[in-house]
Parts: C-alpha cells; sequence; structure tokens
C-alpha cells in the first residue's frame, strides 16, 4: 500500500513543473552562487563613485570585488515603468544608509540598465537625480546572466571576510517603503 | 486497507500540494502576466512609400484622452516625431512609449512634439497606456479604417499591424528623418535624439 502510495506521489511530482508558471520563477528567480563573479562592469570613470565602491583604476570589475559587506544590486530599464514610479523610494534607501553611521560603508548599492545603452541609462539617471553608480547593459549579457529577470529586480550579496560571499537576495519588484527594505536586507544578510 | 480509502490518501496529500503550488503562483501574481509574447517576427514587412524630403501626408485620428488630433494643427509651430508601434500589450512597445515619456524636456528643447500611433481602437489603447503612467504625448488610434494612416506611410505588415517606424518631420511639414526599425528591437534613443537635434540646429529661425 505504502508502495502504491509513494508511486502516485511519485508521479504527482513529476508533474509539478507542468503546472509552475514561469513567472514564477521569475519572481523569485534562484541566482547561482557564481552569479556575482560572472557579472563584469566598468570601473566607473566618476571618481566619487570609484570610492563609493572601493575601486580605483580602470577595465572592469566584478560585484564581489566592491569593498564592502553587503551590496544591494537593483537591475532597472529607463523603459520601465515601475522602475521609474520606484526611483525616488530607491533614492531614499540609498540616503538612508547613507544617513546611518552603522550601515554607511557596509551597505553599497548600484543599478544596472537592462538592455539599455549608456546614453540611456544617463537619461534616467538625471531624470530622477539617481546619487548611486548606475552601470550600462545595452547587450543585455548581465541581464541573461541573471535569468532574463523582470525589472525592476533586486540582488543582495554577502562579502564574506574570508573572500567568500553568498547572495542572501533576489527578487522581482520594487522597493516599497526604504526603511522596512533595509530592516529586511540587515536581517538577511545578518549584518 | 480499502482501494476507497487509499485514493482517500492519495486526494488528501494531492491537495495538500496543490495548495502549495497556488500560494506560490499565487505571490507572483503581483507582478502582471498581461504582456502576449509576440516570438520573433521578420524584421521589416512592409514596402516604403516615403522617403526624406518628402511633404508628411496628414492625418486626422481620434486620440486616447478623447477628441481628434490633426497633424497638421502643428504646422509652423513644432518639429513633430511620429512612433509606430506595431500593437498594444506585446513586450517591446509595452516599454518604447514609457521611455519617451520621461524625457519631454528633451522634446521641448528641439521645439518638438511627439504622437504616438498603433492600429489598435480605442478602448484597448485605454487600457493598454494606462499602465504605462501619465503620457505627455497624444496616443492615436488608426484603428479604422484600418491601419489607413500606416498604410499611407507604407509602415502596414502584412499581418495588419504597423512596423515599429519613427519619422521626425519639421515644422514646414517635410519629413526629415525616417526609421522602419526591425520590429524585434527597440530604436536606440540616442540615434533618435541626435537626428531630432541636428533637424532643430538646422531650421531656419
Amino acid at each position: 500500500m505504502i508502495k502504491k502510495i509513494l508511486i502516485y506521489l511519485g508521479i504527482f511530482v513529476g508533474f509539478f513543473p507542468i503546472f509552475d508558471h514561469p513567472a514564477r520563477a521569475a519572481s523569485t528567480p534562484s541566482i547561482r552562487d557564481d552569479t556575482p563573479t560572472a557579472i563584469n562592469l566598468p570601473i566607473p570613470q566618476r571618481p566619487h563613485e570609484r570610492s563609493y565602491l572601493g575601486l580605483s583604476g580602470t577595465g572592469h570589475f566584478n560585484i564581489s570585488q566592491i569593498k564592502a559587506p553587503v551590496v544591494i544590486v537593483e537591475v532597472f530599464s529607463m523603459y520601465c515603468p515601475h522602475c521609474q514610479k520606484n526611483a525616488p523610494e530607491v533614492n531614499k534607501l540609498y540616503r538612508i544608509i547613507e544617513d546611518n553611521p552603522y550601515v554607511k560603508d557596509k551597505i553599497k548599492l548600484i543599478g544596472i540598465g537592462a538592455g539599455n545603452s549608456s546614453y540611456e541609462v544617463e537619461v534616467f539617471r538625471k531624470k530622477y537625480d539617481i546619487p548611486f553608480p548606475l552601470f550600462a547593459d545595452k547587450d543585455y549579457s548581465v541581464h541573461k546572466a541573471l535569468g532574463e529577470v523582470r525589472t525592476p529586480y533586486f540582488m543582495g550579496i554577502k562579502n564574506n571576510k574570508d573572500g567568500t560571499y553568498r547572495v542572501f537576495y533576489s527578487k522581482v519588484g520594487g522597493v516599497e517603503k526604504a526603511d522596512e527594505f533595509l530592516e529586511m536586507m540587515l536581517k538577511l544578510s545578518g549584518l | 486497507m480499502s482501494g476507497k480509502k487509499e485514493t482517500r490518501i492519495i486526494l488528501v496529500i494531492a491537495f495538500t500540494l496543490f495548495s502549495f503550488i497556488s500560494t506560490a503562483y499565487g505571490l507572483s501574481g503581483v507582478y502582471k502576466e498581461n504582456i502576449y509574447q509576440v516570438g520573433d517576427l521578420k524584421p521589416r514587412d512592409s514596402v516604403p512609400k516615403l522617403k526624406v524630403g518628402d511633404p508628411v501626408p496628414d492625418f486626422t485620428l481620434p486620440a486616447v484622452s478623447g477628441g481628434k488630433v490633426s497633424l497638421s494643427s502643428y504646422r509652423g509651430k513644432k518639429h513633430v516625431v511620429i512612433s509606430f508601434v506595431p500593437a498594444a500589450w506585446t513586450p517591446i512597445c509595452s516599454d518604447q512609449w514609457p521611455g519617451y515619456n520621461i524625457i519631454k524636456d528633451i522634446f521641448d528643447r528641439n521645439d518638438a512634439v511627439l504622437i504616438g500611433i498603433t492600429v489598435d481602437n480605442i478602448p484597448t489603447l485605454y487600457a493598454w497606456t494606462i499602465q504605462m503612467g501619465e503620457l505627455w504625448f497624444p496616443v492615436l488610434s488608426d484603428f479604422w479604417p484600418h491601419g489607413e494612416v500606416a498604410d499611407r506611410y507604407g509602415v502596414l505588415r502584412s499581418d495588419g499591424v504597423a512596423e515599429r517606424a519613427l519619422f521626425i518631420t519639421d515644422k514646414k511639414g517635410v519629413i526629415r528623418y525616417i526609421d522602419v526599425h526591425d520590429i524585434n528591437k527597440r530604436p536606440d534613443l540616442e540615434v533618435l535624439i541626435q537626428e531630432l537635434e541636428k533637424i532643430n540646429h538646422a531650421y531656419p529661425r
């Protein structure tokens, strides 16, 4: 009898992917642990952005090289109405991090413009007066590495002292309330 | 154990598993699933009828916001960027105009306005564009006679939707720029703005 149940159960569980909807996977995309090192971005030209991220020189860097225990990455698009609407709240998130002496140097925020040229990223930056570093991803290569997530999307990465890191947050959707979002980041990262 | 009881146990387990799935599925419902995936289409499927230097054909079409808009009403006042997009509720079209929606200042600086046109009817356009937030430019419906304006501009595809096309006409009503773009790709904003700036700078004051 138990064997029979297990067989039925096996058949049922086997059908799971059919019922699973791609949107479900897209809303909380599972990110491979090596994703942060696979995302290569140009070292910013603006000196204050370089110093914010603790980077120097020219060339490229990957997210795990940012000198901070926690990095929050937003994937946005200047063409995405939700990202536009959410931009002021994401700016607020940056400000409350910077205004809090406890977390100021521990959490860094960057944005990656999926399918956006540098020109389009600049348009977005100017329109919403975005204070944190933004990067263009014109050919969608970063977007593809992240599993073609919908925008806005947020990823949280914890850089450990021993050089390892872990993705502690990966979710489609904006920042509803900056203070609550920060609190969640602190909790999930264990900072 | 009777067969009946066995079936009942299986049903209970199945139900439990199903409720788990529907909860997870429900979470994703926060993100609207309204965009229809069209797949990869033939990049261009129409025969050009206009070229740079031609007088722009006039049109009068109903606007989503009510009333009608005539292209000729901008004559002598503004350069006009006309943006045809293929159809409401499709992937690239659904973000192209929201992008233009945050650059009114660039249009203003270049003494230009934007007009958006699709071959969809007004109720469809209303439901679709309301998702984009408040648009500063008119969205016009070329639904009936179906695609008549798109056809006159040489951008009506064989399946009845418009190309993803951009026309810039100057204040005199002369076509200065045409980009009948690959329907599968979003036109680069920088190219459009550079062309608009060029046209505005060259225009006699």
